[in-house]
């Protein structure tokens, strides 16, 4: 089982709170969605994990270990990141962008591993056909599986997903999000963000709600997805279709009036 | 792990060495003395005065720097995605060119050999540091272009007040021959002096290969792969700012090779940056090689100069490539 603690964790921009007194842990074998409305702070504390933001104050710990005083490589090789909408600025086929998620192990792993690493991602995403394809005849539904695939091949402990699911129909959607909760299922940790919220109750296992870059809501879905929980971060009416069964259903009734 | 090369690229290297070898040799017999396939044999004094004086510092010269611009080209594209990059578009040649151009202003380059190509070095050092300072550490590419067309005007503004205030007609001349670029009247110690310091700026660049690779997904996606991107935007500063100041400070500026050369490997090795450094340099030593065999062909009695035949060469090229581009696109 593998952790990552975050305390009192704070981000400014200028003199603007965008993470105020973050605590907060998550736990592998999971999947926990990072709710909240737009400019709540999600994104910012993704990067933060990743080692992408500095944070003005706080810490972040994997398994005891602070990630702020790890060498970026080895962080980057157990904690993967995947941006929202990702950047593919050249015309490379897919398995050399699935392969460059073996950057970070240059000099610890041989090129066969490196090798047997991507085929293996491929596989797990079934994109193995493709592999010579150009990325940029990849449709958004391709697109979406193959950065998964690049995430995979790293063979991280932890991967953070910022809106891994948008701009995907509702079918990539789910096939999107069956993979990283496969992965999940394999003893290894997923946070992602998300702001479809029957799509977040039916993947994530556990679900945390920013706002104003504070933590107001951790629990399972039904815990911290409840009408008056929506309403005070969302400022919308909501209820819960089907709240026992296997799918359930958040149907957004609209703007909560007054 | 290691990259992956097409079918066609694999043959490329060895095809490309075998060209460069050829040109080599085309390079070293032809000019305005033919002097034939059986020149190592030749005994007079005459022939080997303008093998050993003339031509092999020409050819070798051609080859380094050809080389190294085709090199600069690749890693800049690469840093930058962004496929119009290059030392020239950058400003970077022209603060070279500036630096031996205040080396011949201030009347210093002619007290050792070894003045101008350092003036030239430092100022290509100083436009790369220059550029990465201008545009910030974390600067998106269309940032870094700007401020490298801003560096590039100062320099040549920096270049015309030199010119206009020239003290002789003679430092007037020589100022003119190094804005035009030109492998004639170099010696062996030009390559001497070359060499090293362009060896050691290829090894700081190409050891920026992976990072080069990462940023493939941007400068998000490369950090979170573990690059440091500070590290690696002052290795390149270092390792492009010596290459190309060295070699614009023994053959003046020599546009369109960093341009071109990777534009027309990338079809053939793939879009990969790591892949294509090595080729590129390969293919920008023929390229090279190949405009001042032109030069030395051409009709006429004064010969013209390589950077012109380079950009006479090189811009209908790459307009022609902007071309087919837009038609694929389209």
């Amino acid at each position: 089982m593998s952790q990552l603690t975050i305390r009192s964790l704070q981000f400014l921009r200028g003199e603007r709170r965008i993470l105020d007194d973050i605590n907060v842990c998550f736990e592998s074998g999971c999947v926990t969605a990072v709710l909240g409305p737009n400019g709540a702070g999600k994104s910012t504390l993704l990067a933060s994990i990743a080692g992408l933001l500095k944070p003005a104050s706080g810490t972040i710990d994997l398994d005891g270990q602070s990630t702020l005083a790890m060498h970026s490589s080895a962080r980057a090789r157990r904690i993967a990141f995947l941006p929202q909408s990702p950047e593919i600025a050249w015309p490379i086929d897919v398995e050399t962008l699935v392969g460059l998620a073996r950057i970070p192990f240059h000099g610890v792993t041989s090129a066969v591993e490196d090798g047997a690493a991507v085929a293996r991602a491929m596989a797990s995403t079934h994109i193995t056909q493709w592999s010579k394809r150009v990325v940029t005849t990849l449709s958004g539904g391709e697109r979406a599986r193959t950065l998964l695939a690049r995430i995979f091949a790293g063979e991280p402990e932890w991967i953070l997903a910022d809106e891994p699911f948008a701009g995907l129909d509702p079918s990539h959607q789910f096939e999107a999000a069956d993979l990283l909760c496969a992965f999940a299922r394999g003893g290894r940790g997923v946070v992602l963000t998300i702001h479809d919220l029957t799509l977040a109750a039916r993947i994530a296992d556990r679900i945390v709600i920013l706002q104003d870059g504070r933590v107001v809501a951790d629990g399972t879905p039904a815990e911290a997805l409840t009408p008056a929980i929506l309403r005070s971060v969302y400022g919308i009416d909501a209820e819960w279709l089907n709240p026992s069964g296997q799918a359930p259903l958040i149907a957004i009734h609209g703007r909560h009036a007054g | 792990m290691t990259a992956p090369i097409t079918v066609k690229g694999r043959w490329l290297v060895p095809a490309l060495l075998v060209l460069v070898a050829a040109l080599a040799c085309v390079s070293i017999v032809v000019g305005k003395v033919n002097l034939g396939w059986d020149v190592w044999s030749h005994q007079d004094d005459v022939s080997r005065a303008i093998l050993v004086e003339l031509r092999l510092p020409r050819t070798l010269l051609g080859i380094i720097i050809g080389a190294a611009l085709g090199l600069s080209g690749a890693a800049l594209q690469g840093y930058l995605r962004n496929p119009l990059a290059e030392p020239g578009t950058l400003g970077v040649s022209s603060m070279a060119a500036l630096g031996a151009v205040l080396s011949i202003f201030f009347n210093v380059a002619g007290m050792h050999p070894f003045v101008l190509p350092a003036c030239g070095v430092l100022g290509g050092l100083l436009g790369m540091m220059f550029l990465f300072l201008l545009s910030g550490m974390a600067a998106s590419a269309l940032t870094l272009i700007l401020s490298g067309v801003i560096l590039g005007s100062l320099a040549i503004a920096g270049i015309s007040l030199a010119l206009s205030l020239s003290p002789s007609p003679w430092a007037a001349g020589e100022i003119i021959r190094w804005l035009l670029g030109a492998l004639t009247d170099r010696s062996l110690d030009d390559v001497t002096i070359a060499t090293p310091l362009i060896l050691v700026g290829s090894i700081a660049t190409l050891s920026c290969r992976r990072a080069l690779d990462a940023l493939t997904l941007g400068e998000v996606g490369a950090r979170s792969l573990g690059v440091d991107l500070n590290r690696v935007q002052w290795q390149l500063a270092l390792g492009i700012g010596l290459i190309v100041g060295t070699s614009v400070a023994v053959t003046g500026i020599v546009g369109f090779v960093g341009l071109v050369v990777p534009h027309l490997l990338r079809p053939i090795v793939g879009s990969r940056p790591s892949v294509l450094l090595i080729p590129s340099a390969i293919g920008g030593a023929a390229f090279v090689l190949c405009g001042d065999i032109i030069v030395r062909l051409l009709p006429g009695g004064t010969e013209l100069q390589l950077g012109v035949v380079m950009s006479l060469i090189g811009a209908p090229f790459f307009f022609a490539l902007l071309q087919s581009m837009r038609r694929k696109l389209t």
